[in-house]
């Protein structure tokens, strides 16, 4: 009976070693891979919502590169990827806006890595016939001192300004390069995604707002700003000024699959996968 | 023991364990939210959170008065647009329709229960927004109360709708017979004797209604301009108000709770809180009217 099952099964297992060793042969090359990079283990990042969708993207490409390696990638708003980081609950932090003066007072350790830059859009209803605005004009409208379209240069029109809800990324960076510390109009629609912003631009007459570069489309009209379009070559080349950048944190340096992680973000392959994801590489 | 009084027994306990198990979460979500909320009770204070007309987190002012009011005007507004057609579907669906048109309206008015509200709040921002942009009142988007209301009207339509002509339908049929022995008209008896007969039930479904209308957030969001104001006639004529930007106490929780964190976050829980206590007052005081029935305690 024993005699029997080892005779039985001695040719299956016998192939299943050709094989493995066959397997072994051909696919020298990711093997090789596997042992210059003995990674494995989890790496965990989180914070903003506006990088968080890049930085999946990046985790997926890297989890096939290294097969040992988990990456759990969470939201939670810039704010939450900064503190994380500090705290340690993640190893990396993500913030799509600068970080403070004061987070980096309270943590000197902290390490920014930009990973990629976003431009913000102006954009308003395609029924607008301005097509420039300086900034301090841009700023005039959104404290809600310039009320009509032909305080600025077009038709009379009212203007109705369309923003983001208080505490998103891409509000807090347009504050920073547009507002100085002067607030956006109590009476702005607010609204709480950039495609929610485009869709209420694009059916009201006479509307303005931002979005993320990735969110133009013919839905809404880009307006120049200081005579720049948003376009990629401008916001390139530091002729588009309204442009941030996209951070990852670490608390001290990065160290392991961390380190790892981000040197492939910045790599070529890496940032080849930031532009195909509408974002501006960083070299 | 048999068999079949085994399973019995099994069914008892299995049926029993579902309703306990559904009065558990709502005793946990309550626990939790409040829980959540206590931070902010402390730290702002239950009077500054309700009276305070600022909400700017960024700069620690936390007031939901607006969102009250906003809560509270769009409810208004819906219940004045939304309760006489649902009434007039109900009396129609209940005293005048023949069967034949009935197969056609019912479903029809129950298939609008169905439509996500996603789906209301789109078409709100698409067709409704840009129809009450054509009232020619300065500042006027078309974003603002009026569109949400009138979103908001069809959405508890069905609600009152239904119940109410299951009320209608439950006055007994001797008060009409009566009625009409009497020599009254149809109006007359619709009006002086079932209306008045289905009133309890009417009111609770009017409340139902009221609660549905309290909850409602994404498609709010969609159409209010979630602008934290407290809305604001911007001419002589009061009823222009509705034509203010608002925000809803749920708009607020689901517009910022991605973002929030340490009091901001349970700044939101509260404004959670005031909504589960608004709810279920509502709830409760329909459930006392559905209890009362006019012709049972005389």
């Amino acid at each position: 009976m024993h005699i029997n099952v080892i005779t039985k099964y001695a040719p299956v297992a016998v192939l299943g070693l050709l094989i493995a060793l066959g397997a072994c042969g051909t696919d020298s090359e990711e093997t090789a891979s596997v042992e210059d990079h003995p990674l494995s283990g989890e790496l965990n990042v989180a914070g903003s919502t506006t990088v968080q969708p890049l930085a999946e993207v990046l985790a997926e490409a890297f989890e096939a590169l290294e097969p040992g390696v988990i990456i759990i990638v969470q939201g939670g708003g810039s704010s939450v990827g900064v503190r994380s980081a500090v705290d340690g609950t993640a190893d990396i932090g993500m913030a799509s806006r600068e970080i403070k003066l004061s987070e980096l007072q309270e943590n000197p350790e902290l390490k920014i890595h930009t990973v990629a830059r976003d431009g913000i859009a102006i954009v308003v209803e395609p029924g607008v016939t301005v097509d420039n605005l300086s900034k301090e004009q841009i700023r005039g409208i959104f404290t809600g001192e310039i009320t009509n379209w032909n305080e600025a240069g077009g038709e009379n029109l009212v203007i109705t300004v369309v923003a983001r809800e208080e505490g998103s990324g891409t509000r807090a960076a347009f504050e920073d390069m547009i507002m100085d510390d002067a607030l956006i109009a109590d009476n702005a629609i607010l609204q709480p995604s950039n495609g929610a912003v485009r869709t209420t631009i694009s059916v009201t007459p006479g509307a303005i707002g931002f979005l993320s570069f990735g969110y133009l489309d013919d839905q809404t009209k880009p307006l120049a700003v200081d005579g720049f379009l948003p376009t990629e070559e401008f916001a390139a080349s530091g002729s588009y000024t309204i442009v941030r950048p996209l951070n990852m944190v670490t608390n001290g340096e990065p160290e392991g699959i961390a380190a790892v992680f981000l040197e492939f973000i910045m790599s070529e392959d890496g940032q080849a996968i930031v532009a195909t994801e509408g974002y501006l590489p960083v070299r | 023991m048999t068999g079949k009084q085994r399973l019995e027994s099994v069914v008892k306990y299995v049926l029993m364990f579902s309703a306990l198990m559904s009065i558990l979460i709502v005793v946990m979500i309550g626990i939790f939210t409040f829980r959540e909320a206590i931070p902010a009770f402390r730290e702002i204070g239950i009077i500054k959170l309700l009276t305070g007309t600022v909400w700017r987190p960024g700069q620690g002012q936390y007031g939901i008065l607006a969102m009250i009011a906003g809560s509270g005007l769009v409810t208004l507004g819906a219940v004045v647009i939304g309760v006489p057609l649902a009434l007039g579907c109900a009396i129609f669906l209940s005293e005048i329709a023949p069967p034949a048109v009935k197969s056609i309206v019912r479903p029809s008015i129950e298939l609008l229960a169905g439509i996500p509200s996603v789906v209301y709040g789109l078409f709100g921002m698409v067709v409704i927004v840009p129809l009450v942009r054509n009232i020619d009142v300065p500042g006027n988007t078309g974003f603002g109360l009026l569109s949400a209301s009138i979103v908001l009207a069809v959405m508890i339509l069905p609600t009152i709708s239904s119940v109410s002509e299951y009320a209608i339908r439950s006055v007994p049929k001797r008060f009409r017979e009566g009625s009409f022995a009497m020599g009254a008209t149809k109006w007359e008896t619709m009006t002086k004797v079932i209306l008045p007969g289905a009133r309890s039930g009417i009111m609770s479904a009017i409340i139902l209604g009221l609660g549905r209308a309290l909850g409602e957030t994404i498609a709010m969001i969609m159409v209010i301009g979630n602008s934290v104001i407290i809305p604001f006639a911007s001419t002589d004529n009061p009823l222009s108000i509705f034509l203010s930007r608002a925000r809803t106490l749920t708009g607020n929780i689901a517009v910022e709770i991605n973002y929030a964190t340490g009091l901001h976050e349970s700044a939101l829980f509260a404004t959670g809180v005031i909504l589960f206590i608004l709810i279920m007052l509502m709830n409760s005081s329909a459930r006392m009217l559905i209890g009362r029935k006019k012709w049972e305690k005389k």
